[in-house]
């Protein structure tokens, strides 16, 4: 499963994702492959070091898919991690993708999930159509 | 699974290093992370790995210059070499592009060379992938040792027993050392690059 993306793809999910979830108050959103590679970095990522933070994730988000699978789930398609001053939300787009949101204490999670999904089911018809 | 960016002109693909425990990929990760300067390479990630063996991955990512007015990026990941590690190997190996399988040449480890390559074919075919068609290099690593007290097999022996059917390139090393390193890493990129490049952009 290959990806191949033009300018308008890319600036298509940015805009979605800049205005869905970043807008509302996410710091960072990253949206990568399972395979870890960087597709689309929004919101204020200047400081992270996205790359790892791709690696990292991807291999996370796989790995509880597997714990999932040994306790006999299908699949968590939701992970979050708490921290003292940064939140972090993982879901997954599809099969292939992952949204990675990044959200401080001053951002409720209910309202993230919300937005997430709207985010999440506008990023799957541009990727379904990409992707044909 | 490669993804290529026309807004930036980037393409970026997954090299794994396989091979048996304590063959050496760690070790050659750590040469490269070591010779490159710090604008072709980035952070080096191990997860935490109690002593020297790799419980999950090291990964680390290269950007390598361009071709076709396209830049290169490519992510190098090691996976776990011991045999009871093989959900993680899986894991690392989705969506990969290409791979370097870093064999030990001591003589004490020849079972384990073949055992762990017929694992990464068994692993990549529940991938959909045929391991006579993905991009591959072999290394056969730790020939510094081949003055020493420790019986070796030779480079010949391990091509009759590694490579007799794959017939893919091959390059004696010394991950420690940092010989056939480069040699290694420079023909696994030129194959992967180019086999993506022609799956993807000329169509
Ligand atoms: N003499 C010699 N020793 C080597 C060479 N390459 C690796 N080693 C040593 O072999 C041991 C294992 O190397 P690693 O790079 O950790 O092996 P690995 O393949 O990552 O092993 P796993 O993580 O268990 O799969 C270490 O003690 C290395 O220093 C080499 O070229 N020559
Ligand atoms: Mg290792």
């Amino acid at each position: 499963m290959d990806l191949v993306l033009s300018k308008r793809d890319i600036e298509e999910m940015y805009k979605c994702i800049s205005e869905n979830l970043v807008r509302e108050g996410a710091d960072c959103v990253l949206l990568i492959d399972r395979a870890a590679n960087l597709i689309v970095n929004c919101g204020n990522p200047m400081t992270l070091d996205v790359v790892s933070l791709a690696a990292l994730s991807a291999a996370n988000f796989g790995a509880t898919a597997e714990i999932a699978r040994i306790i006999g789930e299908e699949e968590f398609s939701l992970l979050f991690h708490k921290g003292r001053h940064e939140n972090i939300h993982f879901t997954s787009v599809g099969e292939n993708y992952i949204l990675i949101t990044l959200f401080g204490k001053d951002v409720s999670l209910g309202l993230i999930r919300l937005k997430v999904e709207k985010t999440i089911k506008k990023l799957q018809e541009i990727l379904q159509r990409v992707e044909s | 699974m490669a993804f290529i960016d026309f807004s930036k002109r980037e393409i970026q693909c997954k090299i794994v290093y396989y091979g048996p425990g304590r063959g050496g990929k760690t070790t050659n990760l750590l040469y490269i992370h070591k010779a490159m300067t710090e604008n072709v390479r980035g952070k080096m990630v191990s997860i935490d790995t109690k002593g020297d063996r790799t419980l999950f991955f090291d990964f680390l990512p290269l950007s390598l210059g361009s071709i076709h007015n396209m830049s290169i990026k490519i992510q190098l990941y090691t996976v776990p070499g011991q045999v009871m590690y093989n959900a993680s190997r899986k894991l690392v190996l989705k969506g990969v592009d290409g791979v370097v399988f870093v064999a030990d040449s001591l003589r004490v480890r020849r079972a384990n060379n073949l055992e762990s390559l017929a694992n990464l074919e068994e692993n990549l075919r529940g991938e959909n992938l045929d391991m006579t068609r993905i991009p591959l290099v072999l290394q056969y690593n730790k020939r510094d040792l081949a003055d020493g007290e420790i019986p070796l097999m030779t480079v010949e022996e391990l091509d009759e027993d590694l490579n007799s059917q794959l017939h893919v390139p091959s390059f004696p090393g010394s991950a420690i050392k940092g010989t056939g390193v480069f040699e290694t890493l420079r023909e696994i990129s030129k194959i992967t690059v180019k086999q993506v490049h022609e799956k993807l952009l000329k169509r």
